[in-house]
This record gives structure tokens, C-alpha cells and sequence, in this order.
């Protein structure tokens, strides 16, 4: 049977994993290759790698970083964060990511989607959908929450997967850092409206957070960050207490 | 240059995660990615990945001039198809109405939208994307050390419906079960990336990177599969 998949998080800049990651022994805490290589001995079912880095100069970095992972990483990796045109696709899947995740540039520039799907595949195009509660509604906001964009997040994703994003991924920016749990009614309508799967984000305080978010928001994929990387929970510790709960996980 | 394994790049996607799995498990062997038709029938092994849709592939195949060096090499050397290089060996894809190379006869197909429902009434999404149980149906070789039931990673939308059912070598399940492995001669094709399934996957690929299938069982088991 298929397994919810675990998926953490690292925020990458200049080239340095930001955020602290309490591995035990663990010798530099922000080097990415070291953390991989922890996070896939954990039994993580995938890697998100978000390059946050505020300048172009160092873009790059991100690249020589995946290289290095992929070469003794044999996980799926998935890298986000500055993607804005089919070269830049190109430039992540040359270094060794399976996926790229695209945030703003797919409403800036939809069309970024489809040729991007048409040329590598649906299979490695992730759409990052960020979205607040407006009202009855949820709306899609872009650079990092700040912007709003007016388009419906229930309807912007149906579009992204037709435009053929093969997966989504899926934060509430209502819930991101509050660690009260992922929102479920969001994860939900964005779930049942779409066939492709989701990785649902935000807010995850605790190990029940992820067993909601698969049972009661149909998530296929949960993404965390910070109760891994603060070593609150392993991911091996957040499997095993899935599998109690009765979802299928890889262990 | 000898060259030991041939990965044949087509232009379908991001060879670099299989070239760099392969090198992992077999340090010492010399391993290129490459559209040289030349060089491809001249490696001791061949793997076939490919990513993406199955007209593209096709196209991209036939652009490059691979097709008869592909069935050659599927006909005479260890070969290793991967995801989309599985699904061509078959006669035809649903996927665009495709034609494929018909080195083994069967189709392949969707998954079909009203099937798509688990135990528990909960609608199950299509790719089938993520870690599923891989059960074996035939001691290969290239199973060696790789328990029955091990989950590997799959990312994919159609599926291989092989005609003979003979050279069904593994069966996942989506609901429903459908052929993730097949083996024919010199042929083993899986629809889960090896080289994305962390050490089962090196696991498979390490055992084909030493695997010798025997010529007299190349001979008769191709018999039944000729290329069409």
C-alpha cells in the first residue's frame, strides 16, 4: 500500500542550512550535505530544500549544495526558492533535484508551469500554493505571504494541475510557526478539489498535527521544519507514532 | 574508452540522479550518459531511463536515431529499463496513442479514473507517487538481498499491462495490482526509480551492475518475446 510520506524542511541561504538542527554529535549544524544525510538515515521519504538566499550573487550556492547531496542522498529532492524561468528548472534538475518547487513566478507567470510540466515532466514540477483565510475563503498570497493576489486558492490550484504542476504544495500562512496545527479545512478543499497529491505545510506543533493532517485534511504528504529540526521529534520517533494511529508509512 | 554502463539520455528529463546512483554502487566502473548510438552498443551494459510522456519519448528516440540500437542492446547485453524506459518496450501507450518499440507485447495504460478509490472510500490521487511495497513473483537474480514487500519509490500515471504474463517479475498495488517489474533474457525493466529508493534501490541497481545473464536463457526466453 502507498505511505504518507514525511517530508522536512530546510531553509537554505548563502549556501548554509539557517535554523538550528539539534542532531546529537551533530559536527557543523549548517551544513546541508550532514543534515541530508541525518534526516534520510531518520527515514525521511523526501528532502524540500527552500533557498531563501536574498541575494543573486549566491544563487548559485544552492547548486554546488544539491550536487553534493544528491551524490549520497538516493532520496527524492525537492529544491525551491528563486525559480522564475525554465532555465532556472533546468539549472536545479542538472544538479541533481528530482523536483522544483515554483512559489510566485507561477502567478506571475502561469504559463512557467505548463512549459516547464511540457518539457521535464509533470513529475518534477511542484507548485508551492501560499494562502491566508479571506473572509469565506482562502486567497493565494506571494513573496513569502506579503502579497496578496486575489486569486482563490481552491481555484488556483485546480489550475495549476491543469496547467500541469504533478504535485502541490500546500502552506497556510495563518498557521505557519504557530504550531497549532496545519489548517485542515484548507488542506481538505484543496485536497478533494484536485487529483494530483499534496504535501500539506504550516504549523505543525506536534505528532498529532501530522496524523490530522493526513486523517481529517487528506494530505498525501506532510512537510515540517521546525519540530524536526529543533530535535522535538525524530522523523523516525513521527512515523512510528503514525503507524500507531493507523497510516501507512514507510519504516 | 570502454565503457562499462551506458545510461542512454534521450533528452526525457534528469539523467544525473541515475548516472550518479549507478556510480555509487559500482565505484570502479566507467559510467557515461549518452545519445552516442556508437558508444551504446559498444558498453558492457545499458540502463534505459526516462521521464515524462511517452510521444515525447518516442519522438526524442527516433529524433536522436536510438531506436535500433535500444532494441539491439535490449536483445543482446544486461539491461535495465527505468520508468518511462520500461514503459516503451511495450507495443503501445494509451498515453497520446502512442507506439512504442515493441520489444516486449503488451500495452500500457492509466489508471483509470474510477478505480481510483482506496479500502476506505478515500479518493487516491493520480500520479501514484511515493514509497509502495514491491512484491516479487520470480527469484531474479536482481532481487538478490532485497526482502518481498520492500517499499521503493514510484512516480507515475500509466502502467504496463505485459501480454505474457511470464515475464511479470514484481506487482505493486494501486488499488488494484499492476506490474511494477518485468524480466525477459537479458531484460529487467521496473516502473519505481531505483535510484531515488535509498537502499533497496541500490540494492537493485548493485545487483545489475553485476548481473550476467546466461546466454542459453537469453536464447529461449527471447523466443517468446520477439521484437516485433
Amino acid at each position: 500500500m502507498l505511505a504518507k510520506r514525511i517530508i522536512p524542511c530546510l531553509d537554505v541561504t548563502d549556501g548554509r542550512v539557517v535554523k538550528g538542527v539539534n542532531f546529537v554529535e551533530l559536527k557543523d549544524a549548517g551544513d546541508p550535505v550532514e543534515i541530508a544525510r541525518r534526516y534520510n538515515e531518520a527515514g525521511a521519504d523526501e528532502l524540500t530544500f527552500l533557498d531563501i538566499t536574498a541575494t543573486s550573487d549566491n544563487r548559485d550556492l544552492i547548486l554546488h549544495i544539491i550536487e553534493a547531496v544528491a551524490s549520497e542522498v538516493f532520496i527524492p529532492l525537492t529544491v525551491g526558492g528563486g525559480v522564475r524561468a525554465v532555465a532556472d528548472v533546468q539549472r536545479l534538475l542538472n544538479a541533481g533535484a528530482d523536483k522544483v518547487g515554483i512559489n510566485t513566478s507561477a502567478v506571475l507567470n502561469p504559463q512557467l508551469v505548463k512549459d516547464a510540466a511540457d518539457r521535464y515532466g509533470s513529475q518534477c514540477i511542484v507548485v508551492a500554493i501560499d494562502s491566508k483565510r479571506v473572509g469565506d475563503h482562502w486567497e493565494v498570497f506571494t513573496h513569502g505571504g506579503r502579497t496578496a493576489t486575489g486569486l482563490d486558492a481552491v481555484e488556483w490550484a485546480k489550475k495549476m494541475a491543469n496547467l500541469g504542476a504533478g504535485e502541490l504544495l500546500l502552506t497556510s500562512m495563518d498557521r505557519d510557526g504557530t504550531k497549532s496545527g496545519f489548517d485542515l479545512e484548507l488542506t481538505r478543499a484543496i485536497s478533494d478539489a484536485v487529483d494530483i497529491p499534496i504535501i500539506a505545510s504550516g504549523g505543525v506543533g506536534n505528532l498529532q498535527h501530522l496524523v490530522d493532517g493526513i486523517r481529517e485534511g487528506h494530505a498525501d504528504a506532510v512537510l515540517a521544519a521546525s519540530i524536526f529540526h529543533f530535535g522535538e521529534y525524530g522523523v523516525d520517533e513521527a512515523k512510528r507514532y503514525m503507524k500507531q494511529h493507523g497510516i501507512e508509512v514507510r519504516l | 574508452m570502454s565503457v562499462d554502463i551506458a545510461v542512454i539520455d534521450y533528452g526525457m528529463g534528469n539523467l544525473r540522479s541515475v548516472s550518479k546512483a549507478i556510480e555509487h554502487v559500482a565505484p570502479a566502473m566507467t559510467v557515461v550518459v549518452t545519445s552516442d548510438p556508437g558508444v551504446i552498443a559498444g558498453a558492457g551494459r545499458v540502463v534505459f531511463p526516462g521521464q515524462g510522456a511517452a510521444p515525447d519519448c518516442m519522438r526524442e528516440i527516433d529524433a536522436r536515431g536510438l531506436r535500433q540500437v535500444i532494441i539491439d542492446v535490449a536483445h543482446s547485453k544486461p539491461f535495465l529499463g527505468i520508468c518511462m524506459g520500461m514503459q516503451v518496450l511495450f507495443e503501445h501507450s494509451e498515453e497520446g496513442d502512442t507506439a512504442c518499440l515493441g520489444i516486449l507485447p503488451g500495452t500500457v495504460q492509466r489508471f483509470p479514473a474510477e478505480a481510483m478509490v482506496d479500502a476506505e472510500g478515500n479518493k487516491l490521487k493520480v500520479p501514484h507517487m511515493g514509497w509502495n511495497n514491491v512484491h516479487q513473483t520470480s527469484a531474479h537474480p536482481l532481487w538478490a538481498g532485497i526482502e518481498e514487500g520492500e517499499r521503493f519509490y514510484f512516480v507515475h500515471s500509466y502502467f504496463v499491462q505485459p501480454a505474457m504474463p511470464d515475464v511479470i517479475a514484481g506487482f505493486s498495488h494501486y488499488p488494484f495490482p499492476f506490474t511494477c517489474a518485468v524480466a525477459a533474457a537479458n531484460i529487467f525493466a521496473v516502473q519505481f526509480h531505483p535510484e531515488k529508493s535509498h537502499n533497496a534501490g541500490m540494492a537493485l541497481l548493485g545487483n545489475f551492475v553485476t548481473w550476467n545473464p546466461g546466454e542459453a536463457e537469453a536464447a529461449s526466453d527471447m523466443s517468446g518475446a520477439a521484437c516485433t
